[in-house]
Parts: structure tokens; C-alpha cells; sequence
């Protein structure tokens, strides 16, 4: 194939991993391509709508795998569009974990007081702003009252949200309509365009090459824009940097695939993937319980009936978020919503005479979906996760138009994320069934394993070559001009949501990135404020990384 | 036939009329075959449909071997798996279901669209199923929108602290 078009940096997705770093090396004057498989949607084109094929089929992959599913963008602005914008920083602890090998899983260079500069970036870009009571949404109160009625504690997330444009609609999941969620599409990605760089949509990335100058040829392939099925063109584009931020579930499985033309990747790539140890339980509320053991109602009467109400996780709790418990046993909780279809049918019925998740007790459990509450556990898991056979094309074979997909993803829980899961199911039920408030049960892992909603660490940053597939600074091991930016590259799980670290991560990436492209012929520097102009951040972290600055 | 009461068993309904073999009528009102499980199936944005009569035909495969193992006599008028009583159909869904059944897939993602269809009406715009009365939007109590086909909920909070923040909690919310 004759490669007809070139770039300074390519850049492969454009969720946070991707999005960000276009951002900083279009505005230090690189030129810069970002293909994203998905489509690139905004504003009033997400509908309220479960129909197959609306907007919300079309922004989302949902990937089966054997003994884990993951969900996760598809779209411009990937799983900034898709999540519900909780934004908290990682704690203390989790940077000093070691994990089944017995030594420290980040590089030296990274701990929460190396990170803070970075995330400071991030929270003034999107920007991030934690919850206040006066807009937790009724669920999120349900939670928090019930927390402190078992004598624990809770926290209004930080989030990513302006609270006067949220409608509390709880379509949150599938974009914004209302423009609220301060995704990506809201700032890093028109602030990328407006300093040139492109976004092309529906470009799916099959492979890499090598060139004769020492670049990169990256292969891609054109989907039609409602079956992503079926592709109906392909292309190569050369760059001389190429930052691949496909999400965990899709990086290494291109990077395996480019190794009959680029070589062997390192051990790492496609191993060690974390659920960031997920885990979901659904509380049925007993409505005169709220009133009388909580003293909850609502303005109306009703003591809650309001699960459909509000926007995503805003409660959490993080009393075993402490440093000083023994690894795999630190967790947070956090009130979350799921809205109908994949997440009822994996609810399961406490007390169940028959069958938990399918049957007639399971038709009488939906009538009481409004009482409902979920509960999202994130823990220490073991990293066991690992990439099989490469589907022909993509990151796994497509069963329906979109959507739905089979990957190669292994994930057999270990006793010590078995552990963390059981230690967190008993905690949730110890606060949520207490005085009759609810009955209490996990989602099954009998229909579709385990399920997470951030896939981490399946090429992940690290000092020991052996365990990780990137070096401190995010260029693949053995092949220089190659970054990985996104959720691959956080070496394990975090105990909490972890866009905001992925997003850190890659702001701390840039100047690493923006070097090596200058090394390579390419006139770039460093130094572009937030996206909105602000420069709070940039000059925290200017003094960092003298040497690539812009003057 | 087959697949409906496939579906019927994963969300059970009433008959749907005097005689109706496919729905064995264990619930009080609709169920996944009323919610429009079958339209969801057949959908060509759900991708099932090329699959649909080669499942159904190895549905009442299975059908027979169960009977034939259990010694129940089959009406040879229907499919065998419509032929069933309801407890024998969860029996044989909670077997092929199995997470060490070999074609569980198969028969999990049967069960996810006939769920979808219940709950999500995936077939079919959710303000319109809505405004036609859909079975499972209705009996998870699922809010209609407002007149823009919209939702927003202007009362939604309890508007006080409930809980005490965790002592170790940055003042921008983070854990320290």
C-alpha cells in the first residue's frame, strides 16, 4: 500500500488519553491527526432514547469477554462522553501498592505529591468541582443517610459537571444533552481543532508499521456509520510520533496485532488488565423504612420512589479507603445509577426461591425499580486479567450493528479479589440492611463474568521492564516514538473513579512526548494553557519541565 | 413459538389469549414476549436475527433431551420447549444458562434482548413506547418525559447534609 498522507503526531483515540495530549501538541505546533473509531457526536444528537441504534448504542462498546465484560466509549470524546463524570483524585496508598509481584507497580517518579501538579491541570481544564448537598440527588442522600445511620461517614464526589445546566434527567450515560457534563467535547477537543488539529471519526486502527525514516505508518480501516460491521474504506497515514489512547480494552490488542511488522511487544502488553476491582450490588429500599428509620421524604411525601432521578454517582464512601489496611482490602462504595436493560438483568433477587436473575421472581423484583439503589464497589483486584487470540479485525468481533461484541479477554478473579469483593458485599449489606432499610445482592457474574466500566493496566507504566510494557514516561519499551497514554497505562486499580488519574497521567505525559517529537525533526514546545486560556496550572507545573518549555 | 417462550420464561406474562401455548401465563400482567421481545430479537440492529432459527431449533433439541431424560411426555402438536410447563422451562434455561454450559452465550444473550425488550423497549423509540402504554416501561414505573420528549426533573434532592465527610477528605473533595 502507498501511503499518500503524512502527520507530525498521530494520535489513536480521543478520550482523555487521547484528547488531551492532541490538545497540548497541536497548541505547541505540531500537526496532528486523531483517528477515532467511533462517531463523533454532540449536544442535541444524544437522545433520551433506549431505542437499538440512537445515540446510545451508538457511543457505546460493550465487549464480552470470557469471565469479564467491559463497557466503555466509542465515540469522539470516548469515556468522557460516556461516564458520569465522578472525578476523584487517587488516594495516597494506592501508588505504593505491589500486587502479586512483591514490588512497587508504579515507577518510582509517581506518587500523589508528583501527581497533584497534574491533576491540578485537569481540575481547571474540564474544570472539576466537588458535589454539594444541596444538589445531591435524592438517591445520593438515600446513600449518605444511610452511611452515617451505620455510623460511617460520606462525601459529595468531586465531579466534572456545571450543576446549573444538569436537568437531573439520568441520561447521563449516554452523553449530554444539556451540555452539562463537562466532557471532553466541552474543552481539550475544540481547543484541539482551533490550534489545527484534525478528528476523524469512524476511523478504526488495525495495526502498525515502521517507515524508512524511523517513523510510524498506522493502518486504519473506515466504518460505516451504522454498522460498525462493516468497513467501507481504509488508508495509511506516516507520522513521526504516534500516542495510543484506544482505551484498555483496545491499545494492546492493536499493538499484538502490529507484531509480525514492528516486532515483539514487550511481555506486558496485553497482560496484567484490572477491572479496577468492580464490583455492583442493587439495594431494594423499603419505602416506609426510609421514612420511619431515616426520617427521609420528599417534598412530595414519598419517601424515595426517585431512582430514575439525578445524575450518576455523587455519594461515596471511602472509610475503607485507609493506607494503613493490608492490600486488597481497601475499597470505596459509591451510589450510582444504572439505567434499564444491561444492568437489571444481572440484578439479582434476594431470597430467591428460583432462578436469581431471570424468572417471575425477577419480573416482581422490576416492579420495585424505582425503590432501587445501586451500589458500586471499587477495590484492589489482582491484575488477572489477559488478552487471548486477535480477532480479525478491531478489538473484538462485533455481533450486532453496535454495541455488542465478543473479545478475548481472560479474567478468572483470584482469591485476593474474590476476597476484596466478599470483605465489600458484606460491608454494603452491613449498612444498607441494617434496621430493615433494604435487602441487598450483588449483580451475577453467571451471565456475562465479571463486569467493569474501567478497564485499567493492560499496558501499563512501570520501573521493572518484566511487569510493565511502557518506561516512566509512557514510551513503549523497544519502541521509541510509540506512547500509550490512556487507562492502559495505569498500572492497577485505584480504589475510586479513575478518569481523573488517567487525564493526569497524560498531562504529565505531554513534555515527554513533546521532547521526543522535537528530537524527531518536529518544531513543537510545551507550554499551552487550559483549554479556556487559564494558567493557574501551567505555571505549577511549568518549573517541572524546563527545557521543552514554549517561551 | 420456541424463542417466545424462551422469552417468557426469562420475564414471564399472562396468556395472551384462552390457549396461548408459548406464554404459560405464571405472571399477573405482560411479560418480555408483551414487552416486544420478539421485535427486539428480529431487529437488524441487534444482529440476532440470522441466528434466530437455528437457535430455536436447538432449543427444542435440548427440549428433547430433557424430556426424554426426565421421562416426561411431550405434545407432539407444538415444539417440544413450548410442550414444557414452567417449572421444567427454568430448569432447562438454569441448565443452558450454566456458566459451564458449553452454548451458554447463545442462550445468556437470548435472555439479555428478551430483558432489553422488557425494560428498555429497545425496539422501539422510548417516548413512543411510552406513550402506547409498553408493559415493562410501565411496570418499573419509568417517567414519561416532558413535552419535548425530554426528561428533567426540576424537584430532585433532599437539599441537606445527610452524612459527615470523611475526616481525611481535601478541600476540593478528593480522598487526602
Amino acid at each position: 500500500m502507498t501511503s499518500s498522507e503524512s502527520t507530525d503526531v498521530l494520535v489513536i483515540g480521543s478520550g482523555f488519553g487521547g484528547a488531551i495530549t492532541a490538545y497540548h501538541l497541536a497548541a505547541g505546533g505540531a500537526r496532528v491527526v486523531v483517528l477515532e473509531r467511533g462517531p463523533w457526536l454532540s449536544g442535541e444528537e444524544f437522545e433520551h432514547d433506549f431505542k437499538f441504534g440512537s445515540s446510545s448504542t451508538r457511543v457505546f462498546d460493550f465487549v464480552i469477554g470470557d469471565g469479564m465484560s467491559v463497557l466503555s466509549g466509542n465515540c469522539v470524546g470516548g469515556g468522557s462522553v460516556v461516564y458520569f463524570a465522578a472525578m476523584p483524585r487517587a488516594p495516597r496508598f494506592v501508588f505504593d501498592r505491589q500486587g502479586r509481584f512483591g514490588h512497587r507497580m508504579w515507577p518510582g517518579t509517581i506518587s500523589r505529591d508528583t501527581l497533584e501538579p497534574w491533576y491540578d491541570r485537569v481540575a481547571e481544564a474540564l474544570p472539576v468541582t466537588q458535589t454539594g448537598w444541596d444538589t445531591v440527588p435524592f438517591s445520593g442522600g438515600l446513600f449518605g443517610a444511610a452511611c452515617d445511620h451505620a455510623g460511617r461517614t460520606a462525601n459529595p464526589v468531586p465531579v466534572a459537571l456545571d450543576q446549573a445546566k444538569c436537568t437531573n434527567c439520568n441520561w447521563m450515560m449516554a452523553g449530554c444533552r444539556f451540555d452539562a457534563k463537562r466532557s471532553l467535547l466541552l474543552n481539550y477537543l475544540p481547543a484541539a481543532l482551533a490550534h489545527g488539529a484534525q478528528i476523524r471519526p469512524l476511523h478504526e486502527v488495525q495495526h502498525l508499521s515502521r517507515t524508512d525514516d524511523g517513523g510510524y505508518r498506522v493502518h486504519y480501516t473506515v466504518l460505516d456509520e451504522v454498522d460498525y460491521r462493516v468497513e467501507v474504506d481504509s488508508g495509511t497515514i506516516d507520522a513521526k510520533i504516534v500516542v495510543i489512547a484506544a482505551g484498555a480494552g483496545a491499545t494492546p490488542v492493536i499493538l499484538k496485532r502490529s507484531e509480525p511488522t514492528l516486532g515483539p511487544m514487550p511481555h506486558a502488553v496485553g497482560r496484567y488488565f484490572s477491572g479496577n476491582g468492580e464490583r455492583l450490588n442493587t439495594a431494594i429500599f423499603d419505602e416506609g423504612r426510609i421514612r420511619e428509620v431515616l426520617g427521609l421524604s420528599r417534598p412530595d411525601g414519598v419517601p424515595y420512589e426517585a431512582y430514575q432521578i439525578g445524575k450518576g454517582p455523587c455519594v461515596a464512601n471511602w472509610d475503607k479507603l485507609d493506607g494503613s489496611l493490608p492490600e486488597y482490602e481497601r475499597y470505596s462504595l459509591e451510589q450510582l445509577y444504572f439505567p434499564p436493560g444491561f444492568g437489571t438483568i444481572l440484578a439479582q433477587v434476594p431470597d430467591a426461591v428460583g432462578p436469581t436473575w431471570f424468572g417471575a421472581e425477577k419480573k416482581e423484583l422490576l416492579r420495585t425499580w424505582q425503590s432501587w439503589l445501586t451500589v458500586f464497589t471499587m477495590s484492589e483486584d489482582d491484575n488477572e486479567g489477559e488478552f487471548g487470540a486477535l480477532p480479525p479485525s478491531g478489538n473484538a468481533v462485533r455481533l450486532s450493528q453496535q454495541m455488542l461484541a465478543r473479545g478475548s479477554l481472560r479474567y478468572q478473579p483470584t482469591e485476593n479479589t474474590l476476597r476484596g469483593w466478599a470483605l465489600s458485599d458484606a460491608e454494603v449489606r452491613d449498612i444498607l440492611e441494617r434496621d430493615g432499610l433494604s435487602r441487598v445482592m450483588p449483580w451475577t457474574n453467571d451471565v456475562v463474568g465479571a463486569y467493569t466500566v474501567h478497564p485499567l493496566a493492560s499496558c501499563r507504566i512501570g520501573d521493572n521492564p518484566d511487569t510493565s510494557a511502557l518506561d516512566d514516561r509512557h514510551e513503549l519499551r523497544d519502541h521509541p516514538g510509540i506512547f500509550v497514554t490512556d487507562g492502559s497505562a495505569v498500572p492497577a486499580g485505584l480504589t475510586v473513579n479513575p478518569a481523573m488519574t488517567i487525564a493526569a497521567l497524560a498531562e504529565r505525559a505531554v513534555p515527554g512526548i513533546v521532547a521526543a517529537a522535537r528530537e524527531r525533526g518536529v518544531p513543537v514546545r510545551y507550554g499551552a494553557p487550559a483549554p479556556d486560556g487559564a494558567t493557574s496550572g501551567r505555571a505549577a507545573v511549568l518549573p517541572l519541565v524546563r527545557g521543552t518549555v514554549q517561551r | 413459538m420456541v424463542l417466545e417462550a424462551y422469552a417468557d420464561t426469562i420475564l414471564p406474562g399472562q396468556k395472551r389469549w384462552p390457549g396461548d401455548r408459548a406464554v404459560a401465563g405464571v405472571s399477573p400482567d405482560g411479560g418480555a414476549v408483551a414487552a416486544g421481545a420478539l421485535l427486539t430479537l428480529r431487529s437488524e440492529e441487534g444482529g440476532m436475527a440470522p441466528a434466530l432459527d437455528t437457535l430455536a431449533d436447538r432449543l427444542d433439541e435440548h427440549a428433547q433431551e430433557y424430556a426424554a431424560e426426565t421421562g416426561l411426555d411431550l405434545d407432539p402438536t407444538v415444539p417440544a420447549f413450548v410442550s414444557l410447563d414452567y417449572p421444567d422451562r427454568i430448569r432447562l434455561v438454569q441448565r443452558l444458562t450454566d456458566p459451564t454450559h458449553p452454548e451458554r452465550e447463545a442462550w445468556t444473550g437470548l435472555a439479555m434482548f428478551s430483558v432489553i425488550a422488557f425494560d428498555a423497549a429497545a425496539h422501539s423509540h422510548t417516548e413512543e413506547a411510552l406513550a402506547a402504554g409498553h408493559v415493562g416501561l410501565n411496570i418499573i414505573g419509568f417517567r414519561r418525559p416532558g413535552p419535548d420528549g425530554l426528561w428533567r426533573f426540576d424537584t430532585y434532592s433532599y437539599g441537606r447534609q445527610l452524612a459527615r465527610p470523611h475526616p481525611d477528605t481535601t478541600p476540593s473533595g478528593s480522598p487526602a
